[in-house]
């Protein structure tokens, strides 16, 4: 598949600190990558070498095919990018944010205003569209950042932690936002701190820490990696558990943990076979479950076992 | 550079430039330095020196508004430095430099919106200097000329506050370093006084610095007199201050950003 990004061997270094300590990263066109990392692991520093607003100390990126040192004009007009501050202008209202962008962009005075329209339009802005940013919500905010970043129709689109601050709702509405684009064909490279929001995005992931790349993957490919799958099950009856314990602790070998309060037991498993397995003891023995899964374990467990630390942003 | 990438980098230029006249629409605060600064200046030197110096108010407020004029342009011009060092932190320049605009844009088009702030300084000491007495005693294309050669003087100079603004991290820290760069500058030179009785050295200076020379020149075009000495000699430094300062501005712009 063509790559949209190609970076190799990034460095970039702040005095003693390694912002970034030789990154290798690829994003095929049309698909979402995901940068995952703590706070200082690097991912704004990669994201602004790609963007042409760092020059790296070693390493080279190409977007597209061109050179994001030798050629950064190229770049420049195939990509789109949204910081991790709201990058508009506080004291100009949305109208006039986006008419400046599509002015520089070379768009016609009338021009500019339709392409304005359009996308204030789009994301739901107009009725707030000659206020002044600074009023705006965090969420609007944010629509209205995105919004900016694509003012010139970029192919490539980085987002920058585009949701550290919202609310769960404005966080879902961002989100609802960038698969829409991704579903017109725009290339994301996408950093966050949300395991979570890795997992919704991403068609694949690269951790990062310390400025390296830690592992990648497939966000299922990463759970799995990380270790077994944990089979739940929670029986409708809470006198059935003792049952139920015993049948899920024959099956798998070990002894289940068991939580009176809620009735969930947990065992984990190395074979997904041992789901159907379960469900037809269950049912020999006459108990029904209102609960029972097989799970991956959580992008957060997978970030703890990769980078041997908790993840401080993710703790919620 | 090709007409194309000229006429571009222009349009670009003016784009951003209504962005700055926008906000300054929007925080009319922003005037202040060259509406309520000039104003108190013009007041407290005409009466505390006026009788002293030159016998009586009339006569001296007539010798100091063109100098005073340039003595604000040049203040006004410096605050660009403070307003770009804020300003080029903010996100919005992140994404005006991912865009495939020249680099130089964003700073080109900060101080082309000044000219704004520069015509308010010019309209505002002009009105209040005549409600004080003081009469142009050429016409008003002298007038014009004058006050356009006063606009084009901080254009030139504030190259200077840009390079400042781009060299030090805080914006408090170029308030502090403009202070003590325009003092020197204003009050040594013929603004307030002539230069006959000062020391050699002081007049050695005085008598050549851009201020003093811009002075005179506004000084014959307003209330009559020699024009072309004075005015060649501060052209000299308009365009010294360009050649100088605006490729140190974009060296320390481009190293900031």
């Amino acid at each position: 598949m063509a790559l949209a990004i190609r970076a190799e061997g990034l460095v970039k270094h702040y005095g003693e600190t390694k912002a970034l300590d030789g990154v290798d990263l690829e994003v095929p066109e049309g698909k979402v990558v995901g940068v995952l990392g703590p706070n200082g692991a690097g991912k704004t520093t990669a994201v602004r070498v790609l963007a042409t607003l760092l020059r790296p100390d070693a390493g080279h990126a190409t977007v597209h095919g061109h050179d994001v040192v030798k050629d950064p004009r190229a770049v420049r007009s195939l990509i789109g990018l949204t910081g991790q501050y709201a990058s508009v202008d506080e004291d100009l209202s949305g109208t006039e944010n986006l008419v400046l962008l599509a002015r520089l962009l070379d768009h016609s005075r009338a021009g500019a205003r339709a392409k304005a329209a359009e996308l204030l339009e789009q994301f739901e802005l107009t009725d707030a569209a000659g206020r002044a940013a600074k009023t705006y919500s965090g969420g609007m905010r944010r629509r209205l950042d995105l919004a900016a970043s694509l003012v010139g129709n970029p192919s490539v689109l980085y987002l920058d932690e585009p949701t550290t601050g919202l609310d769960p709702h404005a966080r879902n509405e961002v989100w609802a936002v960038v698969r829409r684009l991704v579903a017109n064909g725009v290339t994301v490279l996408l950093t966050t701190q949300y395991l979570e929001e890795a997992d919704q995005l991403a068609d694949s992931i690269t951790v990062f820490d310390h400025g390296r790349v830690v592992a990648e993957g497939r966000p299922d490919e990463l759970k799995r990696r990380v270790g077994g799958q944990t089979l739940q099950v929670r029986p409708t009856s809470l006198r059935d558990l003792d049952v139920v314990h015993r049948i899920l602790g024959d099956l798998t070998g070990v002894r289940p943990t068991r939580d009176d309060d809620t009735g969930l037991l947990t065992a984990p498993v190395n074979d997904p076979v041992l789901l159907s397995t379960l469900v037809r003891k269950l049912d020999e023995a006459g108990i029904t479950a209102d609960e029972l899964a097989l799970r991956l374990p959580s992008l957060d467990e997978v970030f703890l076992a990769l980078t041997g630390k908790q993840n401080e942003g993710s703790l919620v | 550079m090709s007409t194309i990438a000229l006429d571009r980098g222009v349009r670009h230029g003016f784009a951003l430039a209504w962005r700055g006249i926008l906000k300054i629409r929007k925080n009319p605060e922003q005037l202040m330095d060259v509406t309520l600064a000039p104003i108190i200046l013009l007041v407290m030197f005409t009466y505390l020196f006026g009788g002293a110096l030159a016998g009586n108010t009339d006569a001296y407020l007539q010798m100091l508004v063109p100098g005073i004029l340039v003595m604000n342009i040049l203040q006004a011009s410096m605050t660009a430095g403070v307003q770009l060092n804020t300003d080029v932190s903010k996100g919005v320049f992140d994404r005006f430099r991912a865009m495939p605009i020249a680099r130089s844009a964003p700073l080109i088009g900060a101080v082309l919106a000044d000219v704004v702030r520069y015509v308010v300084c010019v309209v505002v000491l002009l009105i209040v200097a005549t409600v004080m007495g003081y009469r142009v005693q050429t016409g008003p294309a002298e007038l014009l000329i004058a006050a356009a050669l006063a606009i084009l003087f901080g254009l030139c100079f504030c190259w200077a506050a840009v390079f400042v603004g781009m060299l030090l991290k805080t914006p408090q820290a170029v308030q502090g370093i403009m202070i003590v760069l325009i003092m020197p500058l204003t009050f040594g030179s013929n603004v307030f006084v002539g230069t006959s009785t000062m020391p050699g050295w002081l007049k050695a200076w005085a008598d050549i610095s851009p201020v003093s020379l811009l002075s005179d020149a506004l000084r014959g075009l307003l209330n009559g007199g020699a024009i072309a000495g004075p005015l060649a000699g501060s052209l000299i430094w308009m365009a010294a201050a360009v050649a100088v300062f605006f490729p140190l501005a974009m060296w320390a712009y481009r190293r900031r950003v």
